[in-house]
C-alpha cells in the first residue's frame, strides 16, 4: 500500500477544527445570561431531525433510478443535462423557491393541471413543501455523486455481464448494489447535514413557526433576544447532530473493491433494447422536469428583468466571480490532502471533521469572527476573506466525499506499482492520482465556485456598501421593491455559478481517463 | 494573515489623518442601496458639513441593534440610523447612546418626546391587497374570510414583530383568539420582508403584510395602481423609525449637525420616495404627487417603548401557540 503523509490532512482538518470552535469560543465569551435552551428550541431541534432526515431519504431513494438511467443511456443533451444537475444546488433560496411555486404554487403549472382534470389544488406549504425544495436542491447532487460511482466501474465489468447475457436485475445484484452501498450512506450525510441547516427554505415553504428549525432558533437568539449563550449552546446542538449522523453513515460505508480496469470507456451492451430502455427514458423525462422547469421560470422573470438591472448589480458579480475562484483555490488546498489523508488511513470517519463545516451555522461563524476580528481591525475590511473561508468550508464535506472513493480507487489499485516504483509525496500526487482523480477535482472545483457565487453567506453580517457580492446585492433589490431587476439579478447568478461549474467541471471531465 | 492586518491597519492609520472628519452612520441595507434614500442623502449633507459621511449597512434594524451591541463603547459608529419604538428601549438599556438636542414640528400621529433618539421617518403597517379584490374591515373579518395572507416571522423581520404588536395592542388578552382565527388564513411565514413581498406579487397570497405606503411605490415609481393597502377600522400599528448618537462618537458636534440635517427639510424631501414611508417632518412643498391617495387610518396604534420588550414576549408566546397547533 501506499502512504500519503497524513501531515498536510490533519494540519487542514485541526485548521478547519480551529475556525469553527474559535468561533463558537467567541459567541460563547460574550454571553451574558446563562447557557440554557428553552422548551420552544427542543420542540425545533425534533423538527430540524425529522424534515433532514425525510430530505436526505427522499433525495437519495429517487436519486437511485435517475442515476442508474443516466449511466446506462447515452442521449442527445445528456452532458447538458449532467451539467445542470449542479444548477439547483447554487440558487440562492428565494430565487429557488420563486421557481418551484411557478410549478407547485397556488397558480404553478401543476394545479394547472390538476385544475382541468378536476382535482382540488395542493398546497405546497408545510413538511411536503420542506421536502420538495431540499430534494429539488439534492436530488441533483445525490444523482450526481452516484453517477460518478457508476462511471468507477471499470468498462471490462459490463462487457462480460453483455457476452455472459446476465439480466438487468443480476447485474443490479452483482454489480450496481455493492456500488450504491458505497455511496449512499456518505450521500445521505450530505444531504442530511445540509438540511439541518435549512432555515429561509423550511420556514418560507413550511407553512409557520411549526417549521422552526435549529438555525432559525439560532437567528432568535442572535437579533430577537440577543442572547449569545443560547446562541452558542444551539450550534453545539447542531454540531453534535450533524457530527452523530456523519459518523454513523461514514461507519456504515463497507469497503467495496471494484477492481482495477483499462479505463476504457463505458458501453452498455447488455441494457440495449426493451422494457428497460423505456423506463429509463420515463425516469430521466420525469426528473428532468422536475429540474427545468423551475429553471425555465427563472429565466424566463430574469429576462424580463435583465433591462432593469442596474450598473452595479455588474460590479458585484465581478466581486462574486474572484471570491469563488480564491474559495476554489482555498478549498483545493484543504480537501486534497485531507481526501489523501482519509483514502489511505483506517479512520474513515475523519471525514465527519469535514462535516462539521457545513453544519456550523453560517450566522454563528460570522459573528464569531466579528467578534474575534473587531478589537484588531475593521470587520468590513476582512468580509471577504472571511467570506472565502466559509465558502471553502461549505463545500468541503461535498469535495471530501466526491475525491475520497476516486483517491481510494487509485490507491487500492496502484499503490503497490506506486509503492514498488517509489513514487511519493509530489511525484505521486502528480503522476498518479491528481490525473486519475481529475475528473473529481473538476467537478468538485466547480460546484466550490458554483457555490460561492450563489451563496448569501456570511457577508451579510459584515456588509459594507463596496463590498456586496452578488447575491446580497440580488437580496438588496428584491428589499427596495426592485422585483424585476432582482429577477434579472438572479439571472445573471445562475449563469455566472453555472458558467463557472460547467468550466471547470468539463475541464475535468475532458480528457479524464474514465469519463 | 499578519500581513493583512498590517496592511489594514496601515490603511485605517492613513486615513485617520486625512483632513476631512468622517461621520460613520450605521444604518440598515436598504437605506443605503442605489435605491433607497443613501446616495441623495450622502450628497445632500456632504454639500453643508464638509466633512465625509460614509453610511454602513448592516442588515436590518433588529440587526443593527446586535451590530451595536457587539460592538459596543469601542464602536466606528457616530450615529444609529434605523431603529424603531420596538427597539428603541433596548437600545437605551446598551447606555451607549447619548442625548440629542433635535428639535422640529414633528407631522407624527403622535407627540414626540424621546430625548435619546429622533425620528425621521414613519408608516403605518397594513395588509397591501389587489385594488379589485374588496379586503375585510378588520382582523376578525380577515380571520372568517377566507383570504390568504402572507406574513413574516417575528423572530427574524422587523415588520413581522410589527404584526405581532399590532395585534396585541388592538386586542391585548384577546390577542391569542384573533391569531388561532388567522391561523387558517396564514399561507406561510416567511424570514422577511423580501420574501413574503415576492409571494404576494407572485400571486401565492390574497394580501401580504407590509405597509400602507406600499401602493405609492407601485403608482409612482412603476404607473401601476393596481395595488392597495386595506384599511382595518381597529386602527393601524406605526412604526417610527429614529436614529440616536453614540455617546463614544469622537465627532459629537458633527453627529448634532447630522441628526439636525436629518430633520430638516433637504433630508425629508428625500425620504417618501425613496424609503416608501412618510417623512417625520411634511416638508414645505407637500408630500409628492400620489400619496394623497394613500388610505389613512383613523387611528394609530403604538405600544409606548419602554413596555415594548415586555409585550413583546408575551405575544410572541401567544402567536407560536396559536400557529403551531
Amino acid at each position: 500500500m501506499i502512504k500519503i503523509s497524513p501531515r498536510l490532512g490533519i494540519s487542514a482538518a485541526g485548521f478547519i477544527a480551529a475556525l469553527i470552535l474559535l468561533a463558537l469560543g467567541a459567541v460563547a465569551s460574550r454571553a451574558t445570561g446563562d447557557f440554557a435552551l428553552a422548551p420552544s428550541d427542543w420542540a425545533a431541534v425534533r423538527f430540524t431531525i425529522w424534515q433532514a432526515f425525510l430530505s436526505a431519504i427522499f433525495s437519495c431513494l429517487l436519486a437511485i433510478p435517475v442515476a442508474r438511467a443516466l449511466a446506462r443511456r447515452r442521449f442527445w443533451g445528456r452532458g447538458f443535462l449532467i451539467t445542470l444537475l449542479g444548477a439547483p444546488f447554487i440558487l440562492p433560496v428565494i430565487v429557488a423557491v420563486l421557481g418551484l411555486l411557478a410549478i407547485f404554487g397556488r397558480f404553478g403549472i401543476l394545479n394547472d393541471m390538476l385544475g382541468v382534470i378536476g382535482i382540488e389544488p395542493l398546497s405546497i406549504y408545510g413538511l411536503q413543501g420542506v421536502i420538495v425544495a431540499h430534494v429539488f436542491f439534492n436530488l441533483p447532487l445525490v444523482t450526481r455523486l452516484l453517477l460518478q460511482g457508476w462511471q468507477s466501474v471499470p468498462a471490462e465489468r459490463f462487457r462480460l455481464v453483455a457476452q455472459l447475457d446476465i439480466p438487468p436485475s443480476m447485474v443490479f445484484r452483482l454489480i450496481e448494489w455493492p456500488l450504491i452501498l458505497r455511496i449512499i450512506p456518505g450521500a445521505f450525510a450530505l444531504v442530511f447535514v445540509m438540511c439541518l441547516t435549512s432555515f429561509a427554505v423550511a420556514l418560507t415553504l413550511g407553512g409557520g413557526p411549526r417549521a422552526t428549525t435549529i438555525e432559525l432558533a439560532i437567528y432568535q437568539a442572535f437579533r430577537f433576544d440577543f442572547d449569545l449563550g443560547r446562541a452558542a449552546l444551539l450550534s453545539i446542538v447542531q454540531l453534535v447532530v450533524a457530527g452523530g449522523a456523519a459518523m454513523m453513515a461514514l461507519w456504515l460505508i463497507p469497503v467495496v473493491n471494484l477492481g482495477g480496469g483499462l479505463d476504457r470507456m463505458q458501453r452498455r451492451w447488455d441494457v440495449q433494447m426493451g422494457f428497460s430502455r423505456g423506463l429509463d427514458g420515463v425516469t430521466i423525462a420525469l426528473a428532468a422536469a422536475f429540474l427545468i422547469l423551475p429553471l425555465a421560470a427563472i429565466l424566463v422573470s430574469g429576462l424580463r428583468g435583465l433591462p432593469d438591472v442596474p450598473i452595479s448589480v455588474w460590479m458585484t458579480a465581478w466581486t462574486s466571480l474572484w471570491v469563488a475562484l480564491v474559495s476554489v483555490v482555498v478549498l483545493l488546498a484543504l480537501a486534497l490532502p485531507m481526501a489523501g489523508w482519509i483514502a489511505t488511513s483506517q479512520h474513515t470517519s475523519v471525514e465527519a471533521v469535514g462535516l462539521l463545516g457545513l453544519a456550523a451555522s453560517p450566522l454563528m461563524i460570522g459573528t464569531g469572527w466579528f467578534i474575534l476580528i473587531y478589537p484588531f481591525a475593521n470587520p468590513a475590511d476582512w468580509a471577504l476573506v472571511v467570506t472565502i473561508f466559509v465558502n471553502a468550508l461549505m463545500a468541503l464535506p461535498f469535495a471530501l466525499r466526491i475525491l475520497v472513493p476516486a483517491l481510494r480507487d487509485s490507491a487500492q489499485s496502484y499503490g503497490r506499482l506506486s509503492a514498488g516504483l517509489g513514487l511519493r509525496g509530489v511525484r505521486l500526487w502528480m503522476w498518479v492520482l491528481i490525473p486519475r482523480a481529475r475528473a473529481q477535482i473538476g467537478f468538485a472545483a466547480g460546484l466550490t465556485g458554483a457555490l460561492s457565487v450563489g451563496d448569501l453567506g456570511v457577508i451579510a453580517l459584515f456588509a459594507d456598501p463596496d463590498r456586496a457580492t452578488l447575491p446580497l446585492q440580488m437580496y438588496r433589490l428584491m428589499g427596495s421593491y426592485q422585483t424585476n431587476a432582482a429577477a434579472g439579478a438572479a439571472l445573471i447568478l445562475l449563469v455566472l455559478a453555472l458558467g463557472l461549474f460547467w468550466i471547470m467541471d468539463y475541464w475535468g471531465r475532458r480528457n479524464a481517463i474514465a469519463e | 494573515m499578519k500581513y493583512l492586518t498590517l496592511a489594514a491597519g496601515v490603511l485605517t492609520a492613513t486615513s485617520a489623518l486625512a483632513e476631512t472628519p468622517e461621520l460613520t452612520v450605521y444604518t440598515y441595507d436598504s437605506f443605503v442601496s442605489d435605491w433607497g434614500p443613501g446616495p441623495a442623502v450622502e450628497a445632500a449633507f456632504e454639500e453643508i458639513c464638509a466633512c465625509d459621511l460614509k453610511l454602513v449597512g448592516a442588515g436590518d434594524g433588529a440587526a443593527l441593534l446586535a451590530r451595536i451591541k457587539l460592538e459596543g463603547a469601542r464602536s466606528d459608529a457616530d450615529v444609529v440610523l434605523g431603529l424603531d419604538t420596538n427597539l428603541t428601549a433596548a437600545a437605551k438599556a446598551t447606555g451607549l447612546f447619548a442625548t440629542h438636542s433635535v428639535t422640529a414640528d414633528y407631522t407624527l400621529p403622535i407627540e414626540w418626546n424621546d430625548d435619546t433618539f429622533a425620528p425621521y421617518d414613519w408608516g403605518y403597517f397594513a395588509f397591501v391587497h389587489n385594488a379589485d379584490v374588496t379586503a375585510p374591515a378588520n382582523f376578525v373579518e380577515l380571520g372568517a374570510s377566507d383570504k390568504k395572507i402572507v406574513i413574516q416571522d417575528p423572530r427574524s423581520s422587523t415588520p413581522g414583530l410589527g404584526l405581532l404588536m399590532w395585534v396585541k395592542a388592538a386586542y391585548g388578552e384577546k390577542a391569542d383568539a384573533v391569531w388561532a382565527e388567522l391561523a387558517d388564513n396564514i399561507v406561510t411565514v416567511t424570514p422577511g420582508w423580501s420574501e413574503a413581498y415576492g409571494l404576494f406579487l407572485e400571486g401565492e397570497a390574497d394580501m401580504v403584510l407590509s405597509y400602507t405606503t406600499s401602493p405609492a411605490y407601485h403608482l409612482i415609481a412603476e404607473e401601476d395602481a393596481t395595488k392597495a393597502a386595506a384599511v382595518f377600522d381597529e386602527g393601524h400599528y406605526l412604526q417610527i423609525e429614529v436614529a440616536g448618537k453614540l455617546k463614544s462618537s469622537d465627532n459629537q458636534e458633527l453627529a448634532d449637525q447630522f441628526l439636525s440635517f436629518m430633520v430638516s427639510e433637504a433630508f425629508q424631501t428625500i425620504i417618501p420616495t425613496t424609503n416608501w414611508m412618510y417623512p417625520a417632518v411634511t416638508p414645505a412643498a407637500g408630500l409628492p404627487a400620489g400619496f394623497e391617495t394613500l388610505v389613512q387610518p383613523a387611528k394609530a396604534l403604538l405600544i409606548p417603548a419602554d413596555e415594548a420588550d415586555a409585550v413583546r414576549d408575551v405575544a410572541l408566546a401567544e402567536w407560536l401557540a396559536a400557529l403551531s397547533k
